[in-house]
């Protein structure tokens, strides 16, 4: 089975007297894989995510999105239709003053026959939830319900890849909390592979992978896990880590014997408790919770 | 507040006015304004008016919103009377000094008021009864055949159709900006008019580069959707003709015809032209 995507050794500049803003990329992502990017800001995150649906192309190396290399012209839309870009603000990637309509946008440009439109776009909003708006203009929608119409838009193409670039950013914690469950959804359960780039630690815990960037290039890579247990080296790279991470950490610190890599916040109040009570922890069901 | 403003005049509902395809509601417009400068006889002018007045029945419109539309005219026409009036040779009335006023000229005078009245009124049914999205994919489809002569029908509906997704958004964002400025003692609304021009510049400056941005970042979603023009482009929204369009469009084109003709029947019978 062909990696969903592909780059190898990939380098762009914005211009010629620029600095390469990605710089000797190399990545593999399989299909159905969760991957989360972190890096500091102005690290090349979006300039990387942009070569993923051709958006642009790199000067040097190559980038395959199943196979199909994205320098060739012919098979644009066949590219850009497989992995489905979601940015930052939603106001701005919005494009029809209807929500049905935008929802339909890609399908229009890809000269979908109505009925079959009416389908797939009926489907699209169901599963990000705002079949209810479906009527309803979107500039009287909340942050979230504007980023789940444009996420609808994009899996209106039937894409195998969703492309987050920091599509939390401007959120509410609800909100936020929302699209997550979402995409991870998404994730599990249409085989959706996820590249999710974001800020936030806690987003970041969920992926099966997490790749940290720095200066144009991948720092290191590995599980939620792995990552998070670098402490020193993601504070060096002016990141931050999973609070749960954190106060595990703190407590090594301080002498307590806690185990590596906790970094979900469930698992380190489980941990805490056992410690504590010396008896292992109710499941939250058996709790009564 | 802000959000909740609408572009256009357009007065939701469900009428046969509302639901006659826009296509044929433009023509229908058009062909109305052509025929209010053929019948300019008494008799044409009243089946005009006795159509639009039918017209706003059947779309339940009520009448103080032709009002609205009308009421910021009211100069032009009153300008339009006063030139007949005055300026119309003919048979004298009054005459005083200078000023001599006509039969004729109180004839046209109100002859050219109503007509003025009617244009207003007539096409102001158009935009109540369709929503300006709908308008702008009409006008799309009835430009499209000009697109063969490179006439640029789809991206001037593309550019119609942001703009009208745009502007709520860039009001609430002016508003937003003004806020920010007043919290940092600017004054906006005070002071003479070159004063408050001058105030607005820290408004439109920040105004003018978010659009840009968002102008860049919108253009860049757009392709991620596989956007490249109008080629070859389906629309989820269509347009049918239904059997009560084409009985309505008849209706009125009949009543046309006879709005066309009654100028020769009221020749006849009063051989006054
Ligand atoms: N359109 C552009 N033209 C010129 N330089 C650019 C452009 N976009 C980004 N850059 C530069 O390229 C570098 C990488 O930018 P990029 O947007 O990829 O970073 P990022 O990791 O996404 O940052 P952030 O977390 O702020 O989104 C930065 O130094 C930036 O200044
Ligand atoms: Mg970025």
């Amino acid at each position: 089975m062909p990696d969903m995507i592909k780059t190898e050794d990939i380098a762009f500049r914005y211009d010629e007297d620029h600095p390469y803003a990605v710089d000797g990329v190399s990545l593999a992502v399989q299909k159905g894989e969760f991957v989360a990017i972190l890096g500091a800001n102005g690290c090349g995150k979006s300039t990387l995510a942009k070569h993923f649906n051709a958006i642009l192309v790199p000067e040097r190396g190559t980038v395959w999105v199943e196979n199909i290399k994205t320098t060739e012209e012919e098979r644009l839309y066949d590219i850009r239709q497989k992995v489905g870009m979601v940015f930052q603000n939603p106001d701005n990637q919005i494009v029809a003053t209807v929500v049905e309509e935008d929802v339909a946008f890609a399908l229009e440009n890809l000269g979908v026959p109505p009925d079959e439109m009416r389908q797939r776009i009926d489907v699209a909003m169901e599963e990000a939830g705002i079949l209810k708006y479906r009527h309803r203009q979107p500039h009287k929608l909340s942050g979230g319900q504007k980023q789940r119409v444009a996420i609808a838009g994009v899996l209106a193409m039937n894409p195998d890849c969703l492309v987050l670039d920091e599509a939390t950013a401007m959120l509410d914690p609800r909100g936020r909390d929302k699209i997550m469950r979402t995409v991870k959804r998404l994730n599990k359960e249409r085989g959706i592979t996820v590249l999710h780039i974001t800020h936030y630690m806690e987003e970041a815990a969920m992926a099966d992978r997490v790749l940290v960037m720095e200066n144009g290039k991948i720092a290191f890579s590995g599980t939620p896990k792995q990552v998070f247990s670098q402490v020193e080296e993601m504070r060096a790279l002016h990141l931050d880590i999973p609070q749960a991470a954190e106060l595990c950490e703190k407590l090594t610190a301080a002498g307590f014997n806690m185990p590596r890599g906790v970094i979900t916040a469930e698992e380190c109040a489980r941990l805490l408790y056992e410690k504590l009570t010396g008896q292992a922890a109710l499941a939250p069901k058996e709790a009564g919770l | 507040m802000l959000r909740d403003i609408t572009i256009g005049q357009h007065f939701p509902g469900n009428s046969a006015l509302h639901k006659l395809d826009p296509r044929l509601k433009i023509m229908l417009t058009i062909a109305y304004i052509v025929m209010l400068f053929v019948g300019t006889n008494p008799f044409g002018l009243l089946l005009s008016i006795v159509f639009l007045f039918v017209g706003y029945m059947v779309a339940k419109i009520p009448g103080r919103m032709v009002w609205r539309s009308i009421k910021p005219l009211l100069p032009v026409l009153a300008f339009t009377a006063i030139l007949n009036l005055f300026f119309m040779a003919g048979t004298p009335v009054f005459q005083w000094w200078v000023i001599t006023i006509t039969w004729q000229g109180i004839y046209y005078a109100i002859i050219m008021a109503v007509r003025i009245v009617c244009l207003i009124a007539g096409t102001s049914l158009l935009t109540y009864t369709t929503s300006p999205i709908v308008l702008t994919d009409a006008i799309e489809r009835l430009l499209s055949p000009l697109a063969k002569l490179h006439f640029p029908a789809h991206e001037l509906a593309m550019m119609m159709t942001i703009a009208l997704r745009f502007i709520p958004t860039l009001i609430e964002e002016t508003d937003k900006i003004m806020s920010a400025q007043k919290a940092r003692g600017a004054e906006l609304d005070t002071g003479n008019i070159m004063q408050r021009i001058k105030a607005l510049i820290p408004v439109l400056i920040p105004l003018f580069l978010s659009a840009f941005r968002r102008a860049d970042e919108l253009a860049m979603a757009m392709e991620c959707r596989c956007y490249h023009g109008g080629e070859g482009r389906t629309r989820l929204r269509q347009l049918h003709i239904t059997k009560q369009d084409i009985a309505i469009t008849l209706g009125c084109v009949l009543l046309f015809v006879a709005v066309g003709f009654s100028g020769v029947l009221y020749t006849r019978l009063t051989g006054f032209a």
